[in-house]
């Protein structure tokens, strides 16, 4: 499974504990390069057969004052020999490279856990930056619990970068790298996927290129000689369901996922979009893709992306926008027009701490309502929610299945936690993925006339394009009338077409699978979660039930409309607890809807459940 | 496709809804001109797109039998955008009004003008707001008592041909909507024109800001009032052609031919310029201290965003072939679970 050993692969001499997963932090300050040993981290225990699942976690500010809390960025992988959905709740490693960095993240580390300090951070100065009185590392209080590995990193990297004649100020920059050397001894990592990386992103710089690898393997022997360390952690391959695999960060299996889906309905993609965090990798991500005659369009703010992705749908595109909270609601009223229009369209939100500019780079599932409700008038549109980083993809194809299929806008509600989390995703097969057959009017469809809203028998109308002789025709955001389109102020056929724009919407539940549950189909309890919490939710539950607890799970994919079943599934239960990233948004949808008592367990910190929290509120309901 | 176009008139451009602007309103003229001067573009109605946003003059595309969207406030020109993003094989036009395009779409205006993306955009100004009933507009002067300003404007107005030089328009024109062969010819230029073209036209809403325009659309006065310009030309206008524009240092005059002062001391007209200057002084002159200047202000050519853009996309492909999503899927680092 794992590449066979090169001289990049060295063995360590030491016992060998085998464990079944790790859950790793890497700590430091935002120029540190926390975020860059992190994915090296993830790829590698990818490549070495484990399930991984991570979270990174990173300040707004590019670069906070170097040294303080506020610049702390930390990056957190579990790796595993069993199949994992969450990034882990307790830390059995914590590494950090300075003061701010330890006291902010210390919290999470698991009693008896490994701590490894860059104890060449702790002078008087870097103490003070960081706001603390005294040295932590003297505070039994602090540290007493811990296995504390002093390592004196910035000395010993500058030392093993010496022959290449760097600078110290580069050398300095290698740091991180002999960090991870570190870390990848600890776990009996393999060298070779981050040698490559090295080689290949400081190509153009061989002497740095030369530093870090030095680092690297200077951190990797220090552990292997450090007496602090007494055994190597092995763990093993995960057993994940046979194919090949990658790693992907939400973000990318969202756009390839669009990908994927124009591809499968020979469309070519359009997006418009406008920078903001922590939607931009997707721009970033279908730029790159101009060889698949993927345009993507830079606009000048939130409404022109969206208004372009319009045009382009009524140019016969295949044509998606994607934001953020803030710039959703700066699209609604052109998401109106879609509605109005009937013209197909990927509205991808990856929702942010709010309100307001809130927390742009925290996770929060706050955007519920928007989705759903947060136009004006009577305006219903599909929602759908991505529950992990590879799944993304999937959710990516399934809406612009349903925007097609249903000539409708389509919300794709991601999450900063999905979003910039990785996992490994089980490459498809091409010929597996679904086709999305899609046919434009050329002819008349009454007589020799062309009526644009003429609705087939799922109430779509026709998607007949410019350029096509004989079907001219006019729309806009004034209300239709039925079949013709023209432009009509009727009061009955007003409340006519409210109503078949919400059925058309309502019977798009006859069109998406039904909802599963996991365990028994009635009891006292389900758990009902949607979107990003995937997870932290179908963990906890499996762990109730291996104590014993009687207690079911279903994952919600579709939040308008919802699927057929639910309501049968929900009043089978003594009891609903809905957890959200939210104040209790679904709650209020599903008490609304379905008149059902359902209990909330809400968290609004601008980070994800932990599985330890969700279990405890389920243990709550049951007590 | 060897099939010959079929020679249109203005009548197969007319859609079949009947036309709601109120009686006398300068639009009608407009649309009257549009549909004279489409036929001669030679194309067929189907590769023809209208695209507006809202206001009175947004509502030009029902009334036109070609492809068409009406679409929210301010916008058309992001939607006119990304249609000519995916299908540069259509001609697309905007229309909007000094609201629409000045306030709150001003933003879409000016991004639309500098990417040079293939559109004509009319604007029709009123100096108005009609379809909301009477309140002031960005380009209604000031002192101008409207429903929402009874003491008077106190903001400066915009101009609208100064905006678009700034933002390096390479189309810019300006006519009046009862001047209707100038008009027409105006809106052929603007539509023949390979990138942005930004055409003002002065509209008459005869119901909340009557007779705005009359100094330069009045028989009597508009020979006085406005300067029909000419490529090449001296800039010459008044009843005996007898008064021209000459430059003193940086700034313009008006002279009367005679005593010395010989067209070759005059400005010369040059729509061509790749230098802006002489278009934006042009687009600065405004009566009564100028005859204000009536024609294409300036005519240049500069790379399109969509051909820029649809480049790219056939050099991508060139480089890498087409697209493979397989090669994609395991482009990055791969295991495989036995």
């Amino acid at each position: 499974m794992s590449a066979p050993t090169t001289e990049s692969a060295p063995r360590t001499q030491k016992p060998v504990e085998i464990i079944e997963s790790a859950t790793v932090r890497l700590a430091g300050d935002s120029g540190d390069g926390m975020q860059l040993i992190g994915s090296q981290l993830t790829n590698t225990s990818a490549l070495a057969g484990n399930d991984v699942a991570t979270f990174p976690d990173y300040p707004a500010e590019i670069r906070a004052p170097r040294g303080t809390r506020a610049g702390v960025s930390g990056f957190q992988v579990q790796f595993a020999s069993e199949e994992i959905f969450t990034p882990g709740d307790q830390l059995d490693a914590l590494v950090v490279m300075n003061p701010a960095a330890l006291i902010t993240n210390i919290g999470d580390l698991k009693r008896g856990g490994v701590l490894v300090v860059n104890s060449d951070a702790f002078e008087e100065k870097d103490l003070r930056t960081a706001d603390l009185k005294s040295n932590p590392l003297d505070d039994p209080t602090i540290v007493g619990q811990f296995r504390v590995v002093r390592v004196a990193m910035t000395e010993l990297t500058r030392k093993s970068v010496e022959p290449t004649g760097i600078s110290v100020k580069l050398a300095d920059r290698c740091k991180n790298f002999f960090a991870m050397g570190l870390v990848f001894w600890l776990y009996g990592r393999e060298l070779d996927s981050t040698v490559r990386f090295i080689r290949s992103k400081f190509g153009g710089k061989p002497e740095i290129a030369q530093a870090n690898e030095m680092a690297l393997r200077a951190g990797w022997n220090y552990g292997e000689t450090t007496e602090a360390f007494i055994s190597q952690f092995q763990v093993d391959s995960a057993k994940l369901i046979p194919g090949t695999y990658t790693t992907l960060m939400g973000n990318q299996a969202l756009a390839w996922g669009l990908l994927a889906a124009s591809r499968r309905s020979g469309k070519e993609l359009f997006l418009g979009s406008y920078p903001i965090t922590p939607a931009s990798d997707i721009l970033h991500e279908l730029s790159r893709f101009k060889n698949f005659g993927v345009r993507t369009f830079q606009a000048e703010d939130e409404i022109a992306a969206i208004g372009s992705a319009i045009g382009a749908a009524f140019g016969g595109a295949m044509a998606t926008t994607t934001s953020s909270g803030p710039g959703i609601a700066l699209k609604g009223e052109a998401i109106g027009l879609a509605v109005m229009l009937e013209l197909p369209l990927i509205v991808v939100n990856v929702q942010r701490g709010g309100p307001s500019t809130g927390l742009p780079t925290k996770t929060e599932q706050a955007d519920l309502f928007q989705a759903v409700f947060g136009r004006n008038g009577e305006c219903p549109m599909p929602v759908i929610a991505c529950r992990s980083p590879a799944d993304c993809f999937d959710a990516a194809v399934e809406s612009w299945r349903i925007a097609a299929e249903f000539m409708t806008p389509v919300m794709l509600l991601s999450d900063g936690y999905v979003a910039n989390g990785a996992e490994p995703w089980r490459i498809p097969k091409i010929d597996d993925l679904p086709q999305i057959p899609i046919t434009h009017p050329t002819e008349p469809n009454e007589g020799d006339r062309f009526l644009p809203y003429l609705r087939d028998a799922k109430l779509a109308r026709p998607w007949a394009l410019p350029g096509t002789p004989g079907l001219q025709h006019r729309i806009g955001g004034l209300e239709k009338q039925d079949r013709t389109g023209a432009v009509s102020y009727d009061p009955e056929n007003h409340q006519r077409m409210i109503e078949i724009r919400a059925r058309k919407i309502a019977n798009i539940a006859n069109h998406i699978p039904l909802q599963e549950v996991q365990g028994p189909s009635k009891g006292p309890l389900l758990v009902l979660s949607w979107g990003g919490t995937y997870g932290a939710c179908a963990t906890a539950v499996a762990r109730c039930r291996r104590a014993g607890r009687d207690v079911a799970h279903a994952h919600l994919r579709y939040l308008n409309p919802f699927p057929r079943n639910l309501e049968e599934i929900l009043k089978a239960y003594d009891r609903i607890l809905i957890p959200e990233i939210n104040a209790g948004q679904l709650r209020f949808m599903i008490r609304g809807t379905y008149l059902v008592d359902a209990v909330g367990f809400s968290k609004m910190t601008g980070k994800p459940f932990t599985i330890g929290e969700v279990t405890d509120a389920i243990q709550g309901q049951l007590a | 496709m060897t099939n010959p176009l079929p020679v249109l008139t203005a009548n197969d451009f007319a859609s079949d809804q009947d036309v709601r602007w109120c009686p006398g309103c300068g639009d009608y003229s407009i649309l009257a001109q549009m549909k004279k001067m489409l036929p001669q573009l030679g194309l067929p109605r189907e590769r023809i797109v209208f695209i507006s946003g809202i206001g009175c003059s947004s509502r030009f595309p029902y009334y036109l039998n070609t492809y068409g969207m009406h679409s929210i406030h301010g916008r058309a020109p992001t939607i006119a955008t990304g249609i000519k993003c995916v299908r540069p094989d259509l001609r697309v036009f905007v229309i909007t009004g000094d609201g629409d395009a000045l306030s709150i779409g001003g933003n879409h205006l000016i991004h639309a003008i500098r990417r040079n993306i293939d559109l004509n955009i009319v604007l029709f100004n009123n100096r108005i707001y009609g379809l909301t009933k009477g309140q002031y507009s960005p380009t209604s002067e000031v002192g101008k008592v409207t429903k929402s300003t009874p003491m008077g404007v106190i903001d400066s107005p915009m101009n609208p041909l100064s905006v678009a030089i700034g933002c390096e328009a390479t189309f810019v024109a300006r006519s009046i909507d009862v001047h209707i062969k100038h008009l027409g010819e105006v809106l052929r230029r603007a539509a023949e024109h390979r990138g942005t073209s930004f055409v003002e036209v002065y509209q008459n809403c005869n119901v909340f800001n009557e007779g705005a325009w009359n100094y330069a659309s009045d028989r009597d006065t508009k020979i006085e009032t406005t300067l029909e310009l000419e490529h090449g030309k001296p800039l010459i206008f008044g009843k005996n052609r007898d008064k021209g524009i000459r430059l003193n240092g940086t700034e313009p005059e008006v002279v009367p031919l005679g005593n010395g002062v010989t067209e070759d001391d005059l400005l010369f007209h040059d729509e061509k310029s790749n230098e802006p200057t002489l278009a934006y002084l042009l687009s600065r002159m405004r009566y009564p201290e100028f005859p204000e200047p009536i024609g294409v202000l300036r005519d240049i050519q500069r790379p399109t965003y969509d051909s820029l853009l649809n480049d790219q996309i056939a050099q991508a492909r060139t480089a890498k072939g087409d697209g493979d999503l397989e090669e994609l899927f395991h482009s990055g680092d791969t295991w495989v679970v036995a």
